[in-house]
């Protein structure tokens, strides 16, 4: 037997994480909420571009509507604490339904709310390819956009507030420190499930869809119901991220529903670096951490996202990821 | 005819006003190689994209072991066991040989929707597709990324993947285009010994190798087929000579 060696794309993962894990638990021991916000705000996008991760990464599928499964994620969970709230029911036909604030109940309505938006999007949007794809994906967030817009139920335009955080049973969720590790947790999960996914069969029918359609479809394997189960299970992972980032704000609205939220998303996947299991992290750390210290100095921080995007995609095909460990390995 | 694996009958195809397969009937039976040959433009590509599903005929059928297949998709066909190998090599170039040849296994076992159990640890996919690597007398490549393979070696990936399928019959596009003499003879062996488990379909413009090779030979020209026989009768057959062979 010999030992495995560990690949330094492995130790770049592990750093990540750890970092992600050990700063908010300093920031905390410090007094410093705000810093424990900022790690859990990381974790919660960065789960987001997981999912998306699957779909562009490795699936070949360039979605730029994912913001409409983030932001459904979120109004599953602010309608439900809406409800809860007033203690009026969600749904009173055909069956009642109550508003509830356990998130045990509102992260699986929230997953299979998204499973069953993408199931129609994707159904309709995967018999194209290319740009055709981009540009679907993008009117099918807008029409979704529009409607929270024009719905004033739940605040249309000026969205819809959460006075109390959704609670996890056990744990004191309201306590910043403790709804970070919920989040870090959910983004764990949505990695190791990403990297076991892609190992398996489906995976690797997904990457030969990528990598050359024909390929698969000589080997008897049709490419396009793989492609949408694909595009489900990143929206479910991309919605549930939504959910979380309602309650981590106390607000869902409109924004988290719009094009700037699907390309901010897509951002973060380039920038850490497509089809790479941690490209999502580090993408997110870079974003969000660029958000806040440029945004602090100047209102133009964009501009310099923009730079070092451009550098990304010129000099650093691999993204973040790409320059820390190296070109992508295959098996 | 009671032993046609594959059959076309009467198939036509037109692009506009050209009609690039004009009433072509053709068989293939266990235990042959037939080669279809014709100089370029004939209309083979046309004729491979109806039997193999990326195009479907205006008339006619295309027939697996008895069954019409002529609406199905590439992949129902390919299911089927209608295995292929492209003019053009079409592998995953980043994955290795034992990957390319690992997702036809999974094609011919029809499990796809498996989210758990890692491949590379599935016995039930890794062996059968060593065994087909192995046919091809590629084992020491297995491990190695199609990118990093010689162009004879590619092409012996791609019937090794079209083999991986357990195919009831076999199609193979140009095999030889770009080997060398050496490469080219290695083929020509492999084949002659595949021929009596799985009857091959061979699209070729290598002259030796299909006389060497073929039991049978039709020869489309201009969409049209205008003859078949076995090799010898081809050889003497005038309007080859005319149309193809050059005199």
């Amino acid at each position: 037997m010999t030992v495995p060696r560990i690949h330094r794309e492995t130790w770049v993962n592990w750093t990540l994480l750890g970092l992600l894990l050990v700063a908010p638990v300093i920031a905390n021991a410090l007094g410093e909420v705000y810093y424990v916000n900022l790690a859990t705000r990381i974790a919660i996008v960065a789960m987001a571009a997981v999912g998306l991760n699957l779909a562009i990464g490795y699936g070949g599928m360039i979605s730029f509507g994912h913001a409409a499964f983030f932001g459904l994620g979120g109004y599953v969970a602010g309608i439900s604490a809406f409800h809860a709230f007033d203690m009026t029911p969600v749904l009173s036909w055909p069956v009642t339904m109550t508003g509830t604030d356990n998130l045990l109940v509102i992260w699986p309505a929230a997953m299979l709310a998204c499973a069953v938006l993408a199931l129609a999007i994707g159904s309709i949007s995967l018999r194209t390819s290319g740009v055709y794809f981009i540009m679907i994906t993008l009117a099918f967030a807008q029409m979704i956009y529009y409607f929270a817009v024009s719905w004033p139920t739940y605040g249309g335009e000026d969205g819809l507030p959460i006075y109390l955080r959704n609670q996890f049973p056990g744990l004191d969720s309201n306590d910043p420190l403790s709804f970070f590790l919920i989040c870090f947790v959910a983004l764990v999960l949505a990695l190791a499930i990403t990297a076991r996914l892609m190992q398996s069969r489906f995976g690797a029918a997904l990457s030969m869809a990528r990598i050359n359609e024909t390929r698969l479809a000589t080997a008897g394997i049709a490419p396009y119901p793989i492609r949408l189960v694909a595009f489900v299970i990143s929206a479910v992972i991309t919605g549930l991220a939504g959910a979380l980032f309602a309650d981590l704000n106390g607000f869902v609205g409109p924004s988290m529903l719009s094009w700037h939220r699907s390309g901010e998303i897509m951002v973060i996947v380039i920038l850490g670096g497509v089809g790479r299991l941690y490209g999502p992290l580090s993408g997110a750390i870079l974003f969000v951490l660029m958000e806040t210290l440029l945004g602090g100095l100047t209102e133009y921080w964009l501009l310099f996202l923009g730079l070092v995007l451009l550098f990304v995609v010129l000099f650093a095909r691999g993204g973040v990821m790409g320059l820390l460990a190296g070109r992508a390995r295959h098996e | 005819m009671s032993d046609a694996v594959l059959t076309l009958s009467h198939l036509h195809k037109s692009f506009g006003a050209l009609q690039a397969t004009q009433d072509i009937s053709l068989d293939l039976r266990a235990g042959e190689i037939h080669a279809l040959i014709g100089p370029n433009g004939a209309g083979k590509s046309t004729l491979i994209g109806q039997i193999t599903g990326h195009l479907t005929p205006d008339r006619g059928k295309v027939q697996l072991a008895g069954e019409n297949i002529t609406a199905l998709s590439v992949a129902q066909r390919a299911r089927r066991g209608l295995g292929r190998s492209f003019q053009v090599s079409s592998l995953a170039d980043s994955l290795s040989v034992l990957r390319n040849v690992m997702i036809a296994v999974q094609g011919l076992q029809g499990h796809s929707f498996r989210f758990w159990k890692p491949v590379h640890r599935d016995a039930s996919l890794v062996e059968p597709a060593r065994a087909a690597i192995a046919r091809m007398q590629l084992e020491s490549r297995a491990e190695t990324p199609v990118s990093e393979l010689s162009h004879g070696e590619r092409r012996q990936v791609e019937v090794a993947c079209a083999l991986a399928l357990k195919p009831r019959a076999l199609l193979l596009d140009e095999p030889m285009a770009g080997l060398g003499p050496e490469g080219s003879a290695r083929l020509t062996e492999l084949l002659e010994e595949l021929k009596h488990e799985v009857p091959i379909l061979l699209i070729e413009h290598d002259m030796d190798a299909v006389f060497r090779l073929a039991d049978r030979i039709s020869v489309l020209v201009a969409g049209q087929m205008i003859a078949h026989g076995v090799s010898d009768e081809i050889r003497a057959n005038p309007l080859v000579r005319e149309a193809y062979l050059g005199d």
